[in-house]
């Protein structure tokens, strides 16, 4: 299929970009990002420099990819991330327009990459738990019942990618926050340092200068992992307790 | 290209031994190759050979016929299948080693009886499952009589609950359903059972420098299980190293904060600076990708599923011209200081042909087959492995020399005292 | 203290303010509708006058009328801010291609609350001057029952509706409200975490036959004086 593809073209972060258009032959069985690659070696071919784009994994499960396609962060598909986008789903002489994540608090580094280490920072203020390693305590022995493990398990799967920052009006980080937050808020392990946790990574998410919720939902349309709108309002009453009920200061 | 050797190979080049690099896994079960543009083989988890079970068409003219779309795997009739793991290893069936199952799958290709287009892949089918599981529930809802579809039905929902997130992950990649369809499938490469060689308190060679996870060479030999991946990164991370690393860190404690300015540092600065310029300077005519498919592909005919001297000789030559052209005629595009994804790339080409070449010789010094390195010189009338204990019996770690001089191989004796070493058979 | 201002100054913390006063005006909403319900009695207003006397005068209520001016002040100039802070966080370059989707059915509300509010805030500017300014410091005509002297503010309100213009403004401004509604009402409830697959699908459904029938209680009002009187 000969496909016109509008790509986001910017030199490095103080420049002003634009978009190019560029033409491609793709196939079916081709992912997305296969397809970018198709791209890049045409381009390199002509000398000219390819269009650079973050990927790893290519299947789904790093959070690296990122890209707002026709408008849907990883595109149209539910539940499916950029790199597990197939080109089945498009036809000859389709249009795709191929723009970076857009919010202050993700700066474009270059072309369709942005610097998504806010997320990072967010994380280092307090998404984990504190473990003295060396011996294992059996995992087995921790009773935890089952629908809340699942439920635990539901937020964990979030990827990092940022699409919901992407997809939010606001450019609100509140959906990873919530899922890191619940992941570990509704684990044993994780209820020990529940309080400051909340307390911390709302602090720094504010501080990256992410927009506020305000329950449009966007996020876990577009979400590639399907993270529910219910650990929001987790995160708001977990944040809620500890600013106002607990003793740990931040 | 993110998945490289790159950290590891670093330390290699500056004196890090690199212990048993031709010990390369390959796994039987992922989705096969549709193009030449593909940027990896995603793998199909394992447990589906709980399940599946592994066939080609018996005559090469079916195969010919799926390849070309004009059947499909539900056309062929039973006695017309070969289960070919259920065939040769009744003990063990579909459930055999990864490397037992792979040189399987890549002998019934070989043979012309693949059934993808590209002639290299091989059918792990769900339906007697889906019929098995279907029956059984119908059996325990106290259903009487149901029909064919009604066992499908239900047998579909038990694979779902068991396999639905792979069976979907199938689905969005190929386009072919596999609750209808048998899936295809081909064995590509997954894992490194080699890499820097470790003491037992997880330590190269090079004082203070620890080396955990998959990068090691250390928890599984010649071979590899499912999951064990992880194992290893939690094993020795969580559990040995915190005990291991201390004994190297009280030592330390008398050592001042090293100065940024320091010649070690500024020499190797201006190493990395030398390199990289070197590699925007060349302003060839070919892209890095098209060295990484050339290099990958000598690497897989050659020093994939089954090596022999003849081959691995060709291709240590094969990679050396390569390399030669690489830095010759490689064009990379951008600069130095900028966000530059082809460099990167480069960079980890570069290193990849150093490694390619050391796993080559690696595989041509060790004249048995054990696990997952299969030299077709050494292997029993079955057609199965065939090792050397008496001469093999140690780890080979390699001390890298650069492009002229041959590595430098230091033998670490594996002694076993409270066990005997034997050899599985399958059957 | 600084653990409340660095609460209230927080993202969530400032959702919450917007939570609390919204819930408040909702319930504001329902019980202004019950009272003025009593203008479409045939009396000439009897029952409606000496409901607004009691308004303006019962010690209680006018404590309560305080919190009500304030709610509606703080909810708006918080709700400007989050607008304000929130586009900056979407940053200096648009998406070439918009589309905002949704998981209800509301995506228009709830992308659009800064301008729907905007909207109301005006509307209530002009209503507080239309009858509350005047019930307070206008010169109204009196009006007599069993010997009680009360502010006729009957005949002001009656007297506004016979202009097809107030009422057509006076109904769009349900509209805006019915929209600001159906998002506010349920995400009023999210933000406060009160969120659990039991009742979750009830308050969405209330919120939806809140946002309808409490506006359309009022639209109701004018075009009923306008039309019969």
């Amino acid at each position: 299929m000969k496909l016109t593809l509008k790509i986001w073209r910017q030199k490095g972060p103080k420049e002003k970009g634009r978009f190019e258009t560029y033409k491609v032959e793709a196939n079916p069985h081709m992912s997305f990002l296969e397809m970018l690659d198709v791209l890049n070696e045409e381009l390199i071919a002509k000398k000219e420099e390819p269009v650079t784009f973050e990927h790893d994994c290519r299947e789904g499960i790093c959070g690296t990819c990122s890209l707002v396609i026709n408008g849907q962060p990883h595109g149209p598909n539910k539940g499916t991330a950029t790199c597990q986008l197939h080109m089945r789903h498009y036809k000859d002489g389709d249009i795709i327009v191929i723009e970076p994540y857009r919010a202050a608090a993700f700066p474009v580094l270059k072309d369709l990459a942005v610097d998504r280490s806010a997320f990072d920072r967010i994380i280092q203020a307090g998404g984990y738990v504190s473990v003295n390693t060396g011996a294992a305590q059996d995992g087995n022995a921790i009773p935890i019942e089952k629908e809340q493990a699942a439920r635990s398990f539901d937020a964990a799967a979030c990827i990092g990618c940022g699409a919901c920052v992407a997809a939010c009006p606001n450019a609100s980080a509140m959906l990873f926050v919530s899922a890191k937050v619940s992941h570990l808020a509704l684990l044993p392990q994780g209820k020990v340092e529940a309080r400051r946790r909340a307390l911390a990574m709302v602090k720094q998410m504010d501080a990256e200068g992410f927009g506020m919720c305000s329950n449009v939902t966007a996020c876990e349309v577009e979400c590639p992992k399907e993270i529910s709108v219910t650990n929001i309002a987790r995160l708001n009453r977990e944040y809620l307790s500890s600013a106002v009920a607990s003793e740990t200061k931040v | 290209m993110n998945c490289n050797v790159t950290a590891a190979w670093r330390a290699s080049r500056r004196g890090a031994y690199m212990a048993n690099p031709c010990f390369t896994q390959i796994h039987p079960t992922c989705i096969p190759q549709s193009g030449d543009y593909q940027s990896k083989l995603t793998l199909m988890s394992e447990s589906l050979r709980n399940d599946g079970r592994v066939w080609v068409p018996k005559s090469q003219e079916d195969a010919k016929a799926i390849r070309e779309g004009k059947k499909t795997g539900n056309d062929i009739k039973e006695e017309n299948r070969d289960y070919f793991l259920e065939r040769r290893y009744p003990a063990f069936g579909n459930l055999v080693p990864r490397d037992v199952a792979s040189r399987a799958a890549k002998v019934a290709c070989d043979e012309g009886l693949g059934v993808a287009p590209t002639g290299l892949a091989v059918f792990l089918d769900f339906q007697d499952a889906i019929m098995r599981y279907g029956k059984s529930k119908a059996h325990s809802m106290g259903l009487h009589n149901p029909g064919d579809s009604k066992i499908r039905e239900l047998g579909e929902q038990v694979v779902e609950e068991k396999y639905g997130n792979l069976f979907e992950m199938y689905e969005k990649i190929t386009g072919e359903n596999p609750y209808k369809l048998p899936m295809k499938i081909y064995p590509a490469v997954h894992y490194t059972m080699g890499g820097l060689w470790v003491d037992y308190n997880l330590e190269t060679n090079i004082p203070g420098l620890f080396a955990i996870g998959e990068c090691n060479f250390s928890d599984h030999g010649a071979n590899r299980l499912g999951a064990s991946a992880l194992m290893q990164g939690l094993a020795d991370g969580y559990f040995v190293l915190p005990y291991t690393i201390g004994q190297f860190l009280s030592q330390e404690i008398r050592t001042p904060k090293f100065d940024p300015d320091a010649k070690e540092f500024l020499d190797t600065e201006k190493d990395t600076r030398e390199r990289l310029e070197r590699m925007v300077n060349v302003k060839g005519n070919q892209s890095v990708e098209s060295f990484h498919r050339r290099l990958g592909k000598i690497m897989w005919d050659y020093c994939g599923m089954s090596r022999n001297a003849d081959g691995l000789k060709k291709a240590r030559k094969m990679i050396q011209e390569l390399r030669e052209e690489f830095y010759r005629d490689v064009f990379v595009p951008g600069a130095i200081n900028d966000y530059n994804p082809e460099l990167e790339k480069a960079q980890r080409v570069a290193d990849f042909f150093e490694l390619g070449e050391l796993m080559v010789v690696d595989a041509l010094d060790r004249n048995e087959s054990c696990g997952g390195h299969f030299r077709e010189e050494y292997q029993s009338e079955e057609g199965e492995a065939l090792r050397n204990d008496e001469d093999y019996a140690y780890v080979s770690a390699w001390e890298y020399k650069g492009w002229d001089e041959d590595p430098v191989l230091h033998k670490e004796e594996l002694v076993f005292e409270n066990v005997e070493l034997k050899t599985r058979s399958y059957k | 203290m600084s653990w409340f201002s660095n609460f209230l100054t927080s993202s969530i913390g400032r959702k919450v303010v917007m939570s609390l006063t919204g819930l408040f005006l909702i319930v504001f909403l329902l019980i202004h509708l019950v009272g003025n319900l009593q203008l479409l009695y045939d009396d000439s207003g009897e029952k409606f006058n000496l409901y607004a006397k009691f308004m303006t005068t019962n010690p209680l209520i006018k404590t309560v009328s305080y919190l009500l001016y304030a709610s509606i002040l703080i909810h708006a100039i918080q709700g400007w801010l989050l607008w304000s802070k929130n586009r900056k966080a979407r940053g200096q370059q648009g998406y070439a291609v918009k589309t905002t989707r949704s998981t209800g059915t509301n995506s228009f509300a709830a992308s659009n609350m800064g301008w729907l509010g905007t909207i109301i805030f005006v509307f209530i500017a002009i209503h507080l001057y239309q009858f509350w300014l005047q019930m307070k410091l206008g010169n109204l005509p009196m009006a007599n029952y069993d010997g009680e002297q009360v502010k006729d503010l009957y005949a002001i309100v009656s007297a506004a509706y016979e202009n097809l213009g107030f009422v057509i403004f006076y109904v769009l401004s349900m509209v805006v409200i019915a929209f600001h509604l159906l998002h506010g009402f349920q995400s009023a409830f999210q933000t406060l975490g009160i969120n659990h697959q039991k009742y979750t699908p009830f308050i969405k459904g209330l919120g939806k036959v809140y946002s309808i029938l409490i506006p359309l209680g009022f639209a109701i009002i004018p075009v009923y004086m306008y039309l019969f009187h």
